[in-house]
């Protein structure tokens, strides 16, 4: 196990708004980490920086031991807030593209899923409900052979059941060769499957703990925490 | 497997509490196989290290066993099944015990209630 992300005092503006305030934290490989905080507190921000999407205002960010760039994206598979995929395509068309774009990209994998989920290879996209484009789009993601997966809000706007499958994807991928960075807000939903939890308020990193120390030395859920945290 | 989780203890503790009440009740039995790490993490819809420390440390207490090339087995220890019941039907006679006095039973009456409802249909 190594550190598959690195952020050495971090600090993202955006004019004289401070998104992201001297964030220092390393992640290693073989843990899923969850990104908490509440709208606004610099997840996608953070996110986005390591990888590649937006480059950091000061500090250093290294992916796999490479500053954020081409070799770094090669290893850190992202799932942004949401699917990038034009409504016209079709689902074997955004395979296509992502075996195009990723050297590490396996396609039986991916269409062993969506055939799970019984997504057919020829429907467009626009004719997905809001649930399963979600999920097409994390199919993608979770089939490359990534070192660094970052998933940004991966279980926004779905449903409980598709909030299963989500998980478990996440978690029959999962290998100890690569992290997993979860952001969300739904918590008692993820809960079960983080290693680490990673709290984030006003752009400054307030805790960085296990959920197994956190729950044996306070007795409480990682859920019930953040609530008193960040009540308001 | 069944998997019920409650918000205030480590998941891998509540894990081991449930692998050892499936031992305790037969549910689990001596020899018996059980599946992959991975493939229980995903049952169970948890992190796959928490199911590995959880396996490990059944496997310290000498309730699991595992052999390199076939997998991971209940072990064959029948001394250690009947204190994990008797360890079990303490925790239930606790919890009996305190809520009954919460309620303001005496001993004597409690006794007398259980022998009262054991068969009823309640």
């Amino acid at each position: 196990m190594g550190n598959i992300l690195e952020c050495h005092n971090l600090t993202k503006k955006y004019g004289s708004k401070v998104a992201l305030d001297n964030i220092s934290l390393s992640i290693n490989s073989g843990k899923i980490t969850g990104l908490l905080g509440p709208n606004g507190s610099g997840k996608t921000t953070l996110i986005k920086i390591a990888s590649g999407i937006l480059s950091a205002s000061e500090g250093e960010v290294m992916a796999g031991g490479n500053r954020i760039g081409v070799e770094s994206k090669k290893i850190v598979s992202y799932l942004p807030e949401r699917p990038y995929f034009s409504p016209g395509m079709k689902v074997s068309e955004t395979i296509k593209f992502f075996k195009d774009f990723y050297s590490d990209f396996s396609e039986d994998a991916a269409a062993e899923m969506l055939k799970s989920l019984e997504i057919k290879m020829d429907a467009r996209i626009r004719t997905l409900s809001k649930g399963n484009r979600e999920k097409v789009q994390l199919v993608l993601v979770m089939s490359r052979k990534a070192k660094l997966y970052l998933l940004d809000e991966p279980m926004g706007g779905v449903d409980p059941a598709a909030r299963d499958f989500i998980l478990k994807t996440i978690l029959m991928n999962y290998n100890e060769e690569a992290g997993v960075i979860i952001s969300t807000h739904l918590i008692s939903d993820v809960e079960k499957v983080l290693d680490d939890v990673i709290f984030i308020r006003n752009g400054k990193m307030i805790l960085h703990e296990s959920v197994d120390q956190i729950r044996s030395e306070k007795g409480k859920s990682v859920d019930a925490l953040f609530r008193e945290v960040f009540a308001c | 497997m069944e998997w019920k989780f409650n918000n205030d203890t480590p998941i891998y503790q509540q894990i081991m509490e449930q692998i050892k009440a499936m031992i305790a009740t037969g549910r689990l039995k001596a020899g018996d196989k059980l599946p992959s790490v991975r493939e229980l993490a995903v049952e169970a819809g948890v992190n796959p290290n928490t199911m590995q420390k959880a396996m490990s440390e059944l496997e310290r207490e000498g309730l699991l066993c595992s052999r390199r090339t076939s997998g991971r087995f209940v072990a064959k220890n029948p001394e250690k099944a009947n204190s994990l019941q008797e360890e079990l039907m303490i925790e239930c006679i606790k919890e009996f015990i305190e809520s009954m006095k919460k309620l303001g039973y005496s001993a004597g009456d409690s006794i007398n209630l259980v022998e009262k409802y054991w068969d009823a249909d309640i």
